[in-house]
């Protein structure tokens, strides 16, 4: 097992597990707002967002962007706006839950110093609906960063003033995207818009130009604006720089979230290590691992050796993505789990484009009937072919037929099933029903 | 029937003055209306499109997209199941089944005395916790048969009334103040400061061409 550093730093979880870690007494006992400060009254706004440049953090929300690269795009305009996803709703990902519940003021102050350096005219935090008490958390933290003077008129006496915004949705997954996420803040049904044109950069929130990044990517900038973009970029390997937080769940000991540095363990490491994952449930052994949100293709026992970075993964043809692992031991049915992901997607398909519309449809009916026993051989085939129409080529990354990417995620889990595990699919088939119930 | 309260309007009011565009309270409007009615009612929709300038039609039409917003009555306390992936591979499949027994209701169903819609959710992302159930978008988990008829007993006797408050995400979310800076102030701010960022640019210009 490769050795875990003892002294990599945690940057987005320090504070998680202290007493009352989302309260302002805390953040600032524990170096809270000294990176607001530091920005505002010594650093210009170009001068913060070179350090974030430097730093080369990947975007946290699932398509690993860089965060300074994407800054850099936003289309000088008099009006601009910065949008930050709170949305978190990739199944089996609960890390920004975590930070958003926890600590609150961070990604408060990530969000002005973001605003700060792109020089937006508002800032909004978009959270889940469903996270009702993440939304009072936040409200809170905004709440008190006004009276403490973090926003609002001229902000610590530097002459910048900000309103930061929190805005609710209201249970629908595809609005996790961050054009749809404008749609919804607009105030209209989640529907999202085609890049190009609508690249939120050039035309985004009421036509404006809009920077949208993920909460736990706002989290990480406090902590590159009090330390420099080089000492975030010293961690980790090649391109994924720094730490992240992976979302470990299925049936390993200890499911959690945990921050660990980019690219220095593998999958094993996290599942194995007694202070991360625990090993597998019950001494059982690994059949098959998602390794990053159910959009992701699976991997099979071989995949565990991958280091946890993003190139390493995108290599082996699956993704990173939302930070979300999910560990499927060798009692699991595959037809069953492949199945419930696409439901899932079935039913959070927006509607708008007939590849996914009616794909996600046929495709969980033919899951359904193979998992309840009235499947045909001749189905694999279909079914396949179904997913080909959605992805042509079934390639990774897939090819797009779709506005969003939702629609082409959609044949990850069902073409790694049948391909990884296609005696599974035939057993459920012959004895007509699933042989682990 | 009828639509907002006098106190419940003034809120919404405020909620409306944070967006550039009034439309954006949508949302967050339908939210504080189930907070009071329990559910979207049409009186509630009329008056919501009212504040935000749109028709009742938008309003319906944006908020039947959202699976939080109702536009039926639904019991005091909705209870949902998650049996998404993380939640299924520990269980969560079993635990709805019993919760329709234990309920005696199908998903999208509510009891007979109005207390409880069972609903089967998506992931709620507390999946640590698997398998996860939310009661009025308060977390619990991970639930056996027993806890859950423990969990469910317990709301029906009111012990959860602190924890659990009714319907309505943002009822315990108050903002304190209004926008500070209004919309013109800002931009002119904002225009100051591009100025001065493309001066240094191009200063930084000059100095590499004149070495
Ligand atoms: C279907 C779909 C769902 C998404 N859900 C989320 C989400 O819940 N949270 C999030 O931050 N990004 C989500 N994204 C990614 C966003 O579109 C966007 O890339 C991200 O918010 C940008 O932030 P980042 O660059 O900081 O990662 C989703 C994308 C798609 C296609
Ligand atoms: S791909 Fe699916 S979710 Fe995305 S816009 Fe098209 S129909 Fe909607
Ligand atoms: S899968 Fe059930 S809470 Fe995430």
């Amino acid at each position: 097992m490769t050795t875990v550093s003892e002294h990599v730093p945690k940057i987005v979880t320090s504070r998680i597990g202290l007493d009352q870690s989302y309260s302002i007494d805390t953040y600032l006992a524990t170096g809270g707002y000294v990176a607001l400060r530091k920005a505002l009254t010594t650093m210009t706004p170009e001068a913060v967002a070179s350090e974030v440049m430097t730093s080369n953090l990947l975007g946290r929300g699932g398509a690993g962007f860089e965060v300074g690269r994407k800054w850099s795009m936003l289309k000088n305009s008099p009006v601009r706006y910065l949008v930050v996803n709170g949305d978190e709703s990739e199944p089996a990902t609960f890390k920004d839950h975590m930070l958003i519940e926890g600590d609150p003021h961070q990604i408060v102050e990530g969000t002005i110093i973001t605003a700060y350096a792109v020089g937006a005219s508002r800032a909004f935090i978009f959270i889940r609906g469903e996270f009702a008490l993440g939304l009072e958390r936040v409200q809170a933290a905004i709440n008190e960063a006004y009276r403490y003077g973090a926003l609002g008129q001229n902000i610590f006496g530097s002459g910048f003033s900000l309103d930061l915004v929190l805005h609710p949705g209201a249970g629908a997954y595809i609005c996790g995207e961050e054009t749809s996420l404008i749609e919804s803040l607009e105030g209209k049904r989640g529907y999202p818009r085609i890049k190009p044109p609508f690249f939120p950069a050039v035309i985004g929130l009421y036509g404006a130009p809009t920077i949208v990044n993920n909460v736990e990517s706002m989290s990480n900038i406090p902590w590159i604006v009090n330390n420099g973009g080089a000492a975030f970029a010293s961690l980790g390997v090649g391109r994924s720089t720094g730490t992240r937080i992976f979302a470990l769940a299925g049936h390993v000991n200890r499911p959690g979230n945990y921050e660990v540095e980019m690219a220095k363990m593998t999958f094993r490491d996290l599942v194995d290590s007694p202070q991360y994952g625990g090993g597998m449930r019950l001494g059982r052994s690994v059949k098959a691992f998602i390794p990053g949100g159910v959009s992701a293709p699976w991997f099979g026992p071989e995949g565990l050796d991958i280091p946890l970075s993003q190139d390493d993964v995108a290599k082996a043809g699956s993704m990173l993505g939302s930070g979300s692992i999910v560990m499927m031991d060798d009692h699991t049915c595959m037809v069953r789990a492949a199945w419930r992901i696409t439901k899932f997607f079935n039913r959070e398909s927006c509607g708008q484009c007939t590849p996914c519309r009616e794909g996600s449809g046929w495709i969980e009916k033919m899951m359904r009937r193979i998992e309840n026993g009235g499947g045909r051989e001749a189905d694999l085939d279909l079914l396949l072919d179904a997913c080909d129409n959605i992805a042509p080529g079934l390639s990774w990354p897939p090819a797009q037929t779709t506005i969003c990417v939702l629609g082409p995620s959609i044949p990850s889990s069902v073409v790694a099933a049948i391909k990884m595990f296609r005696d599974e699919f035939l057993i459920h088939i012959k004895e007509g029903g699933c042989p682990y119930e | 029937m009828s639509g907002f309260s006098q106190i419940m309007r003034r809120r919404a009011e405020s909620l409306v003055e944070l967006y550039p565009e009034r439309r954006s309270a949508l949302i967050p409007l339908c939210h504080l209306a189930q907070e009071e009615a329990g559910y979207l009612s049409e009186d509630m929709m009329r008056d919501i499109a009212d504040l935000v300038g749109v028709t009742p039609a938008e309003v319906y039409g944006t908020a039947s997209f959202y699976d939080m917003l109702h536009t039926e009555p639904v019991g005091k306390y909705l209870v949902g199941v998650c049996t998404n992936i993380a939640c299924l591979l520990q269980g969560g499949g079993e635990l709805l089944e019993h919760a329709e027994e234990k309920l005696g209701v199908s998903p999208g169903g509510t009891t007979h005395d109005g207390v409880f819609t069972l609903e089967e959710v998506e992931c709620v992302a507390h999946c640590d916790k698997a398998p996860a159930v939310q009661v009025n978008y308060r977390f619990f988990g991970p639930l056996t048969d027993e806890t859950f008829d423990e969990l469910i007993d317990d709301l029906s006797v009111g012990k959860y009334e602190g924890d659990v408050p009714s319907h309505g995400t943002l009822i315990r979310v108050h903002r304190e103040v209004g926008i500070e800076v209004p919309m013109e102030e800002i931009v002119a701010q904002r225009r100051e400061s591009d100025a001065a960022i493309a001066s240094r640019k191009a200063a930084l210009e000059a100095a590499k061409e004149s070495k």
